[in-house]
Formats: structure tokens, C-alpha cells, sequence
């Protein structure tokens, strides 16, 4: 991979996330990719804390906070104007929380790339409404504790499966990333920099707060998800075209949940079959990938 | 140059005259024919404009927001349900200070369904920071729209202009529709105070503690009191280039009137035919005409109304537990002036209910005939129905 702006910084130090925070880590990286010619919209998250208060951002690009659900609605307003004025090379971005993507911006966000707005949406997925508290999303994933699947009551559903969702939308680029694998990552943010249309990348972002572990262990736990295949890395072009990033090695998935105060209630046979859904789900990746390479 | 418009179309071609940029809407009736007509004006060129097919009011006015942050001029149209799914960003718009124009055809809130005329939809959003017009009639209707604009961006702040749904949305009038040249003069473009800019970035909307959000919020009256006395001076201008006026509020024979009717949008034509005829046979009977409801036009309602003794008020909107809402207003701005006259509220017309000049009439002879108001609204009009259906 070739990156001619490592070195660059667009965010300061001085931001307000808690140690650890990978949806910090996740900005960095993503705006070392993107460069400064970039206008990002942030609607309600733990990044509209993170930035920093009036008078004081965090970020060097201009950043226009929103409401919760506005994610797609707003970017497409903002390129609109853009495009308009005659700017088309101004990369907008929405930077958008689990709960503002996969629950209460779903509708803007589906309208946007329905649409094909040229703008690029990036999920960090901190699986829970961290920013409130720990309480649980639809990004939460099967076994999960937070504050309202407390007790008996952790979360017995399985995590909604963004990607696949928005590839459904048939949108030109689709891509997950995690902090785990920064050079990954920034070639996906690059490479959906340099198209045009609607692109979207899900990152997954460790929370040491919410997930109940040692703020040094965020990077090894995003290692983890995706060497366990829990948070698999790959990406989709034009919804059909599935390249599967990294191919993990066997890990198995209990010493993931093991590390990680929020499953720490679930049994030997919880484990096993939660194990079982993964491997399913990995499997089902497999397929689309390998149905994709037949017909292609 | 004259035209037989329809109320709607009044709008577009206010609109297009303003040269709109970026345009965002969701279908709603009664205010499609609104960006029907606008859609077509940027698909054929006429107008140089994105227009946004947003998959619901919400991300309507959140796009305009995008857009206006961007710093272009925005428009977006809406009615009833729709203004309601709106809310949370109204309240955003003006808290941003986003001079986004928006026109609200007045349709009666659900359930039961109802697409007629009714103000309480945009009466509801009285509190969101936006200034808020009622209007009258096609005329009033296309030169209310490209004020907005003027208004809005001189204060930063977002214009709704109301029109009633059918009475005014669809019903075909002689209208002026200036030509380029003047409404150019009238509404040089749009040069934003502040926008999204990548020379100097900065941030918007983000996080305001107590620290700051109070005089973040003060600011906003401030430019609500400086939106009233920029009204004036705007509408010096318009009036020097196009000809016309309509004001803050419309005074009709109020000078020696005894009893003064307050109406805002349509029902105000009907009742100058009321006044008029009243007038013949020697009753005392004025008209006030609300066409600027934020900021409330506290002053001259005081100034206009002294003479009278009796002050009848027409409300096609209601809030619950209280009283019709421009009542209330009137009450309010005039409570703190010891010996005003009384004020007489009126419901009528809910939902589209045809306020007739025999209504209006009923009206003038129940305030005259009163000696005091017997409560905060009497309803006009109401029909025998059975109140006990679902009581046990």
C-alpha cells in the first residue's frame, strides 16, 4: 500500500474520548487517509462529545454536527451545495455511531445510498449507545450485557448485519475495517475516497468502557473479532464483487468473550453456540464470496 | 405580468424568481403541486437548482440544513404531518441560524384523516424559532416568498410562510409575477455570514454548555426583535421596486371601530366583505388582519386596537385545555395595558369547515351583544353529535 500522508495529523490531541477509545483511533486513520480536503457531518454520537466543546474542535476540517438521524439526509444536502457552487472534489463524509446507523439513521442513511449520493458514510461500531450509557442497539451483538439487557436479560439476538444490508442497496463500494489493521483501513478509506457514489465503511471500534475491559486491551480485542471471524474483514463492489481481506487462522471465539467483562455471565454452552453462529455466518460470507468469483 | 395562478404555483414562481439553489422536499398533500412545478423548473433548466427527492420530511429539512450550512440558498414545502415529522429540525434551523424558506400549506393534523385547512400544524411549531407569515391570498402568497428569503438571510434565521391548504394552495387567482430583473434587485444572491468552509474550517452545531447555550439562545430573540424592524425597512423596498405592501398586520376601518374582528389567513378576504356590509348598515366593525405571527407584532396589535371596546378573535387552529392560539396571542400581548378592550375568542373551521360571511357575522353580533366573554373560546358552529359514545 502506498500512503504518501502517514505523517500527516488532521486531528489534534486534546479530544475528550475516554482512554482507550478506538472510535478515536478510527478518526485518526481514516482522516490520514482522506486528507484535509474533507467536510465531515457528525450526527449524535460519542464523536459529538469526542470533537470537543464550543469553542474548541478537535478535528482540522470543517465539521457540521447534526441530529441523531440526519447522517445521510444531511451529507446529501451538503454535496448538493457543493456541487452546486461547482466544488465536486470536496470529499463529504458522514461519521456516524452504531445507533445512528444501524437504528435511528437507518431510513436517512438507506434514502442516501438509494439515491447513490456522492458521499462516503463511515459507521464506527462501538456495538451499544455508549455516548448514553451502554445500552443496547441493534449492532449489539448475541450474548451481550448492557444497561438495558442487564442480568437473565442479556441480549439473546444477533447483531444486524450493516454490510450486507447497504450491499443490498447495490451501492458501489461497501468495506469493513477495524483499528486492529490501521493499514487496511486506510487503503479502504483511500480507495473509496478516489470513486464516486455512494461508498460505506463499517469499523469496528472497541469500547473499554462499555465492554468492561483494560483500556490497553482496545486494539487487541479488534485484533481479535476479526482472527475469530466475529468481525470478518472484507469488502463488496457494486454489491456483487466480495473480496475477503484477511483470512484468519482457526482462533476460536470464547477467548474473545473471555477478555471482556459484558459475557462474562455466559456459560460453557452459550459459548459453543455462539461459536456455531460465526462459523455460519463466516461460512455464508465464504459462499457469497465464492458464488461472486464463479460468476464473474 | 399578470397570470391566473394557483396559490401553489404562486410559490414556485417565487421560488424560481429567487433563484433557489438547492431544493428539498417530500410529498405531502396539499402542497405537491408546490415542488411539482419546482421539480419541472430544474429538470428543464429553468431553474438552476439541485432538488433533493428525500425519502421523508424529515431528511427534507436535515438536507436544506446540510445545504444551508454549505452556504446556498434552500427551499423546501411541506403541510400538516409532514411539518410535524419536521419538528426536531426546526428547531434545529433556527439554532443553527440557517436562513432556509419553507412554505406550510395550513392542513389539519390527524386522526381522523384530514387534508382541509386548519393552522394548527404550523401554530404548534410556534416555539421553534422560526418567523412565521399567514397569508391571504395568491398575491400576498408570491411576494411573501422572496421577502422570506430577503428576511432570512438578513438575520439568519428560517422563514416559514403559511397559505391555506385549498382555500389558497389550490385556488386560481390574478397574480404579478414580477419580472427577474426587479426580484434581482430586490434579492441581490445569497452571501453567507458563515459556511462550511475548507480555507477555515470550523465547527457547527457541537457541544454548548451552560457556559454559552443561554446566550446562544438569547441571540436568537435578538434576531427575532431585529427580523420586526428589518421587516419594515424590506418592505419599504419591495413596495419602491414592485409596487406593493402588505405589512405586519392589515388594519381595515379599525380607526372608530367599536368591535374589532381578528383574522389571519383566508378568512380574512371573507371578512372584509363582512366589515364592509356591516359598515353599510352602520356598525362599527374593524378588521385586523395577523399576517406576521413571529415575532408577534405585540406593538401595533396595542396601538390598533385602543379604539375599540370589544376585540372578536378567529382562530382556525386550537390548543387544548387553553383556547384558539392567536387568541392567546392577543391576550398575552395585551394583558400588561390596564384597560384593554375584552377579547372574544372564536373557534371555526377546523378542518376545512367553510367559514361563511354568515359565520362571521354571528360572530360581530355575539360580541356586540355580550356584556362579557363567557369563556376563552366559543365554538362556531358545532354540530349535535353524541358525546357519549365510549363512555360506560
Amino acid at each position: 500500500m502506498q500512503l504518501d500522508n502517514l505523517n500527516r495529523e488532521h486531528m489534534c490531541s486534546g479530544h475528550v474520548g475516554c482512554p482507550g477509545c478506538g472510535a478515536a483511533l478510527a478518526m485518526r486513520f481514516l482522516l490520514k487517509a482522506l486528507g484535509n480536503k474533507t467536510i465531515m457531518i457528525i450526527p449524535a454520537c460519542c464523536w459529538s462529545i469526542i470533537a470537543g466543546p464550543y469553542p474548541q474542535s478537535t478535528l482540522k476540517i470543517p465539521v457540521l454536527h447534526s441530529a441523531f438521524e440526519t447522517g445521510g439526509a444531511v451529507a446529501s444536502g451538503v454535496r448538493a451545495a457543493h456541487d452546486i457552487k461547482g466544488d465536486t472534489e470536496t470529499t463529504v463524509v458522514t461519521w456516524a455511531g452504531d445507533g445512528g446507523t444501524f437504528d435511528i439513521g437507518f431510513q436517512a442513511l438507506s434514502g442516501a445510498v438509494e439515491r447513490n449520493e456522492n458521499f462516503i458514510y463511515v459507521c464506527y461500531d462501538n456495538e451499544a449507545y455508549m455516548n448514553t450509557g451502554v445500552q443496547r442497539s441493534s449492532s449489539t451483538p448475541y450474548g451481550a450485557w448492557t444497561t438495558t439487557t442487564p442480568g437473565q436479560h442479556w441480549k439473546r439476538l444477533r447483531k444486524k448485519n450493516i454490510v450486507e444490508a447497504l450491499v443490498a442497496h447495490r451501492i458501489p463500494y461497501a468495506a469493513t475495517a477495524s483499528i486492529a489493521f490501521p493499514e487496511d483501513l486506510m487503503r479502504k478509506a483511500k480507495k473509496a475516497k478516489d470513486m464516486a457514489g455512494s461508498r460505506f465503511i463499517h469499523i469496528f471500534s472497541s469500547c473499554p468502557t462499555g465492554w468492561g475491559m483494560p483500556s490497553e486491551m482496545s486494539v487487541k480485542i479488534a485484533r481479535m473479532a476479526v482472527q475469530t471471524t466475529i468481525f470478518p474483514l472484507y469488502e463488496v463492489e457494486d454489491g456483487l464483487r466480495y473480496t475477503i481481506n484477511y483470512t484468519p487462522k482457526g482462533y476460536l471465539v470464547n477467548e474473545y468473550f473471555r477478555l471482556q467483562g459484558r459475557f462474562k455471565h455466559l456459560t460453557e454452552e452459550d459459548l459453543e453456540s455462539i461459536q456455531e453462529m460465526v462459523d455460519e455466518d463466516w461460512n455464508l460470507l465464504l459462499r457469497k464470496a465464492g458464488v461472486a468469483l464463479e460468476t464473474s | 405580468m399578470r397570470h391566473v395562478l394557483e396559490g401553489s404555483h404562486a410559490v414556485s414562481e417565487a421560488v424560481r424568481l429567487a433563484r433557489a439553489q438547492v431544493i428539498s422536499a417530500y410529498p405531502i398533500t396539499p402542497q405537491t403541486h408546490i415542488v411539482e412545478q419546482l421539480s419541472e423548473y430544474c429538470a428543464n433548466g429553468t431553474l438552476n437548482a439541485r432538488f433533493l427527492r428525500v425519502e421523508s420530511e424529515h431528511s427534507a429539512l436535515a438536507a436544506l440544513i446540510g445545504a444551508a450550512s454549505s452556504g446556498v440558498r434552500t427551499f423546501t414545502a411541506t403541510s400538516s404531518q409532514g411539518l410535524a415529522l419536521m419538528h426536531e429540525l426546526l428547531h434545529w434551523a433556527s439554532g443553527a441560524r440557517l436562513p432556509i424558506v419553507m412554505a406550510q400549506v395550513n392542513r389539519a393534523m390527524a386522526p381522523g384523516w384530514n387534508i382541509w385547512a386548519d393552522q394548527t400544524d404550523s401554530l404548534a411549531q410556534r416555539d421553534t424559532g422560526w418567523v412565521q407569515f399567514y397569508c391571504e391570498n395568491g398575491q400576498e402568497v408570491l411576494d411573501t416568498t422572496i421577502q422570506a428569503f430577503r428576511l432570512a438571510e438578513w438575520v439568519n434565521l428560517p422563514v416559514m410562510v403559511n397559505l391555506d391548504a385549498f382555500f389558497l394552495s389550490h385556488t386560481y387567482e390574478p397574480v404579478d409575477v414580477p419580472d427577474q430583473k426587479s426580484v434581482d434587485s430586490f434579492l441581490p444572491p445569497y452571501k453567507p455570514r458563515f459556511q462550511l468552509d475548507l480555507a477555515n474550517p470550523c465547527a457547527f452545531n457541537q457541544l454548548a454548555p451552560p457556559n454559552i447555550y443561554m446566550e446562544m439562545r438569547h441571540n436568537i430573540q435578538m434576531a427575532m426583535d431585529e427580523a420586526f424592524t428589518f421587516f419594515e425597512q424590506m418592505e419599504e423596498e419591495f413596495g419602491t421596486i414592485l409596487g406593493r405592501r402588505h405589512g405586519a398586520v392589515e388594519a381595515i376601518r379599525c380607526d372608530d371601530a367599536e368591535v374589532i374582528l381578528i383574522t389571519s389567513g383566508t378568512v380574512t378576504s371573507t371578512s372584509r366583505q363582512v366589515v364592509a356590509k356591516l359598515r353599510e348598515k352602520g356598525e362599527k366593525v374593524g378588521l385586523l388582519k395577523i399576517k406576521l405571527f413571529r415575532p408577534f407584532p405585540l406593538n401595533l396589535l396595542r396601538e390598533l386596537t385602543k379604539p375599540a371596546s370589544k376585540i372578536a378573535v378567529i382562530d382556525r387552529n386550537f390548543s387544548f385545555g387553553a383556547s384558539g392560539i392567536f387568541a392567546q396571542e392577543v391576550k398575552a400581548a395585551l394583558c400588561n395595558f390596564p384597560g384593554h378592550p375584552p377579547v372574544y375568542g372564536y373557534v371555526a373551521g377546523l378542518g376545512g369547515r367553510d367559514i361563511t360571511t354568515e359565520v362571521i357575522e354571528d360572530i360581530y353580533w355575539l360580541t356586540k351583544n355580550s356584556t362579557a366573554p363567557e369563556n376563552e373560546s366559543s365554538w362556531v358552529g358545532l354540530r349535535e353529535v353524541d358525546h357519549a359514545v365510549g363512555q360506560s
